[in-house]
């Protein structure tokens, strides 16, 4: 199979540039990741970053022919050759297919994704019924592998200030939770032309989530509950 | 320092922009099938057209909804990709100057004649 390959090394002073690999593997049952870890044995220079190989840590983000995916849950007979792979864009190079994640992080750090409640604590847990745990679905999933976030480009043009779909799609976990008592902090926090409203709904995110989640009807949801608390 | 956001703003934008899309979407096909089902010939035709209070105030409303939707879209595109704040506040200008004079235009030309 044909692959070309982003490559960049720093150190060497030379530009980033496509490499033309070929490499003989058979496609059926493989995935993207097989075959990049194949090509990595017989050229150790080939950086990237990849941990449980099955879709759940996130970490083998990067764009294949336009698209970002998970390279470990691509199969290798849905791609058109010769494959193309980047590294995530709007997010500065190290090496190779390995991105400065800290732009994406920091937005993340931004929404305190974590339960703010100020009770005494309970002797059990803080319990949810059904229907209050039914509003988490579809929103704690993500696994932060930032393949939606990198794909929009109100995140390209603003990565400083514009929170991007992953943050919001947390930040509304976080609102939803009927365990959490800080819902009117946390909607001041993004209540921003930047922050929140750079997001034009262009569903780059959704299409590109390879959890299925749907960011933007998360942010659509974020925005109703700014609405009403203002009318 | 550290660029300061949460200006608790935003959603009066978003809102209106949401509103005047609205508007538009009913107010612009109404007041296009009525012109170009009896599309005037001539300049007492066009003034018989406009001739009704309701039609006028109803071509109004739409400019004013459509000035304020571009106004907001135009704002987004310029936040987008104008940075230095003196050329973004200039462009701010020329976008509310070409907009609420059209508006204006529009309002001296149906009441012009009547």
């Amino acid at each position: 199979m044909r692959f070309r390959l982003y490559r960049y090394a720093p150190e060497s002073g030379e530009k980033p540039f496509m490499q033309d690999v070929e490499l003989d593997i058979e496609p059926a049952g493989r995935m993207l990741l097989d075959a990049l870890i194949a090509i990595k044995a017989k050229d150790e220079t080939l950086s990237l970053r990849r941990s449980c190989r099955e879709g759940v840590c996130g970490s083998d983000a990067m764009n294949v022919n336009g698209r970002n995916r998970l390279a470990c849950i691509t199969p290798l007979s849905e791609l058109k050759q010769p494959i193309e792979v980047r590294p995530l864009p709007g997010l500065p190079v190290i090496r190779d297919l390995v991105v400065d994640m800290e732009p994406f992080y920091k937005q993340y750090r931004s929404v305190k994704p974590w339960l703010v409640n100020e009770a005494p604590e309970p002797e059990v847990e803080r319990l949810q019924s059904p229907e209050e745990r039914a509003l988490l679905d579809g929103a704690y999933e993500c696994i932060l592998c930032a393949c939606c976030t990198t794909s929009c480009p109100s995140f390209w043009w603003h990565a400083e200030t514009f929170v991007g779909p992953a943050g919001l799609l947390q930040a509304y976990r976080f609102i939803a939770d009927s365990r959490d008592e800080d819902a009117a902090a946390r909607l001041d926090n993004l209540e921003d032309p930047y922050r929140l409203y750079r997001c034009r709904g262009i569903m780059n995110c959704v299409d590109a989530c390879p959890k299925g989640l749907n960011p933007t009807e998360a942010i659509g949801r974020i925005k109703s509950l700014l609405v009403k608390r203002r009318v | 320092m550290k660029r300061a956001l949460g200006s608790h703003t935003g959603t009066g934008s978003w809102l209106m922009q949401r509103a005047t899309a609205l508007a538009l979407a009913v107010l612009l096909p109404l007041l296009a099938i009525r012109l170009l089902a009896a599309l005037p010939a001539d300049y007492a035709g066009w003034r018989a057209a406009f001739a009704p209070t309701w039609v006028r105030v109803a071509w109004l409303l739409a400019a004013l909804s459509l000035a304020l939707h571009a106004w907001v879209g135009m704002r987004d595109l310029l936040m987008d990709y104008v940075q230095p704040m003196a050329a973004r506040l200039a462009l701010y200008l020329v976008v509310i100057g070409t907009l609420a004079g059209s508006v204006i235009w529009l309002m001296a030309s149906l009441w012009s004649a009547t």
